[in-house]
């Protein structure tokens, strides 16, 4: 890592921290995929994404869509570590009455532009979101954060095709690919490989990148921001469930990461050890 | 009357003569009306003139659903999507996320069956002003279940914050395309194309989103209708004036929300109501009166004038209405029967 990313690393760990927090609020939690995600996450909120505090519905922001509902607790942990929303509603996650609730909605939670958790909708809208960016001139992105498992719905590829169509060079897909999903490993369950081809042929910008590699990830935005095509951008990035958590690595991995009662303050404690500076 | 579909297909078959097959695209019969040209894309096209908001798209079918009126006015406002409902829908919901008004159009069917999570979780749970607009509702074509949808009415009234639409002629549909316009949510629209009747223009008539209107008095029963079932109510009971027998009938184009307590009123002075849409006898504008008469405790006799709860046959839209009981003739022989 450079040491210009130091301060992404910490993001990141930072990131990591608050979502294990959450799910211990709740003893449970998809913990798996926040710790994977992470670093993506980081580089979006703490280098890529234009956005202001307080106004969460500024016009020139950059959209950040969560397609992944299941996800939420890494988003609200990237938001919190933000100051998008307050580090003190961590602990009220999944409660009742929460504005942090387990699945993320539109209506509940300040930055988060849409209702995902119905899997392979995030990208069509991100699609329609793009189109209107243009019709008002406004030079913002849309990201949208997807799973490996979300290329298995049609209607993903349907909005692949009319992305590339509508030269949407405003929208930037962001895929998390863990190869897990709930039945066992994507590749597995229906495979989207090869995945690089496909995306290109389909008239996308593509790159395949680690994404717990914070260099790699940096590098991934820099370009699909800076590239003067009139294409669809996506990156690709293959990461590591619980990564971070060595302990939790090594468990057999599912969609569902089982953590033991006593198990998270020690998550947290190792991370702790492990803080960058 | 026959019912092809229950037939052997390994049989051979003598299919008498008369009218052919209609087209898919067919305009409702106009029945010696006089008609109006796309009436949908025409009002749109004036909207769209004082409302910069709004913007049109479709999923391969703008010939179909009257909205290449409005791409011919305004091909920047524009977008083909393609033969894909799902992103067609998707991506409506994004443009109204963008401060976009857009009507999105396709057939009944596509919409009701292929985008429902869609128009459910993008639009609906999110209270976005986009205008789902549909042509063949109902029985409005003889291909058959893969273009009839005689259940969209059933489907999209449990979704929550949707406004649903059944309008029954040219001048309703212009007047109405104007109301969703400035509806702030969501809505769904039934949609006759291509040459529509022209009924409720020449009675001074005014849609009123959400309200249902009397459009003919009568004491002997009354006759709750929307679509262009109300078309067929009023030459039905142009045939029973003639023999003595006077029929009111409540126009309710809004089938969610529906206009209750007009419904109620009516019906209570009332001593046979009958319900007559064109849609599937299950979960339409019949079942919705049903429901709002036995809440609100007004119990007149009561009978459903709707399609059965069956796939239905292919071909020509004149024998199918007689066969499946919506045309003229049978409307005024099913309530005369009732009142006998």
């Amino acid at each position: 890592m450079s040491i210009a990313n130091t301060s992404l690393a910490r993001r990141a760990w930072a990131i990591r921290r608050h979502a294990l927090r959450m799910a211990e609020v709740q003893g449970q939690g998809y913990i798996g995929q926040a710790l994977g995600v992470a670093d993506v996450l980081a580089v979006a909120w703490f280098h890529a994404l234009s956005y202001r505090l307080g106004e969460p519905e500024w016009e020139g922001r950059d959209r950040f869509l969560l397609s992944i509902g299941h996800y939420a607790i890494a988003l609200y942990a990237a938001m919190i570590e933000a100051g998008v929303l307050p580090e003190e509603e961590l602990e009220t996650y999944g409660m009742d009455d929460s504005r942090l609730p387990m699945s993320g909605m539109a209506a509940y939670t300040p930055g988060m532009e849409i209702t995902g958790g119905s899997l392979g909708h995030g990208l069509g809208i991100a699609v329609g979101m793009a189109m209107g960016l243009k019709r008002n001139g406004n030079p913002a992105f849309i990201y949208n954060l997807m799973s490996d498992g979300e290329l298995g719905e049609g209607s993903t590829w349907e909005a692949a095709m009319a992305a590339a169509h509508h030269d949407l060079d405003n929208l930037i897909a962001l895929v998390d690919f863990n190869n897990q999903q709930a039945d066992g490993p994507s590749t597995r369950m229906m495979t989207a490989e090869p995945l690089v081809p496909k995306f290109e042929a389909f008239g996308w910008h593509v790159q395949r990148i680690d994404g717990n590699d914070l260099d790699a990830v940096k590098a991934a935005f820099d370009i699909a921001r800076s590239l003067r095509e009139p294409r669809p951008r996506i990156i690709i990035c293959d990461t590591t469930m619980c990564k971070g958590v060595p302990f939790l690595e090594t468990r057999e991995i599912t969609h569902f990461v089982r953590v033991e009662a006593d198990e998270w303050a020690k998550a947290v404690a190792h991370l702790d050890a492990e803080a960058p500076v | 009357m026959t019912l092809s579909r229950r037939k052997s297909k390994y049989e051979a078959r003598q299919p008498k003569g008369g009218p052919a097959t209609s087209a898919m695209i067919a305009s409702l019969d106009a029945e010696g009306r006089s008609t109006i040209p796309a009436p949908f894309g025409h009002a749109l096209v004036e909207a769209a003139k004082t409302d910069e908001r709004i913007v049109g798209l479709t999923a391969d079918l703008s010939k179909y659903t009257d909205l290449y009126v409005f791409a011919e006015a305004f091909p920047n406002r524009f977008y083909q999507m393609g033969m894909a409902e799902q992103v067609m829908i998707s991506a409506a919901a994004g443009l109204a996320r963008e401060g976009f008004t857009p009507f999105a159009t396709t057939y009944a069917v596509f919409a009701s069956r292929r985008a429902y999570d869609f128009i459910c979780m993008a639009i609906a749970e999110e209270e976005l002003p986009v205008k789902v607009v549909c042509a063949l509702p109902g029985l409005t074509t003889g291909y058959g279940p893969s273009h009839q949808a005689t259940e969209d009415l059933a489907i999209f009234r449990g979704m929550p914050n949707l406004t649903i639409i059944d309008p029954c002629d040219a001048t309703e549909i212009a007047q109405a395309t104007h109301a969703i316009a400035a509806h702030p949510g969501p809505c769904y629209m039934r949609l006759l194309r291509g040459q529509v009747p022209d009924v409720l223009g020449p009675l001074g008539y005014q849609f009123r989103l959400g309200r249902a209107q009397m459009v003919r008095q009568g004491g002997d029963a009354l006759i709750v209708s929307s679509g262009f079932m109300t078309m067929r109510a009023l030459d039905a009971a142009k045939r029973l004036a003639a023999e003595g027998i006077e029929i009111g009938i409540l126009h309710s184009p809004t089938i969610k929300p529906l206009d209750e307590a007009t419904i109620c009123e009516e019906a209570a002075k009332a001593r046979l109501v009958v319900t007559a849409e064109n849609h599937s006898r299950i979960g339409g504008l019949g079942e919705a009166v049903a429901s709002a008469l036995m809440r609100n405790g007004v119990h007149p006799a009561f009978r459903q004038i709707a399609l059965p709860d069956e796939f239905l046959d292919a071909g020509a839209l004149p024998t199918l209405h007689d066969q499946y009981r919506i045309s003229v003739s049978a409307v005024a022989r099913q309530i005369r029967g009732w009142l006998a």
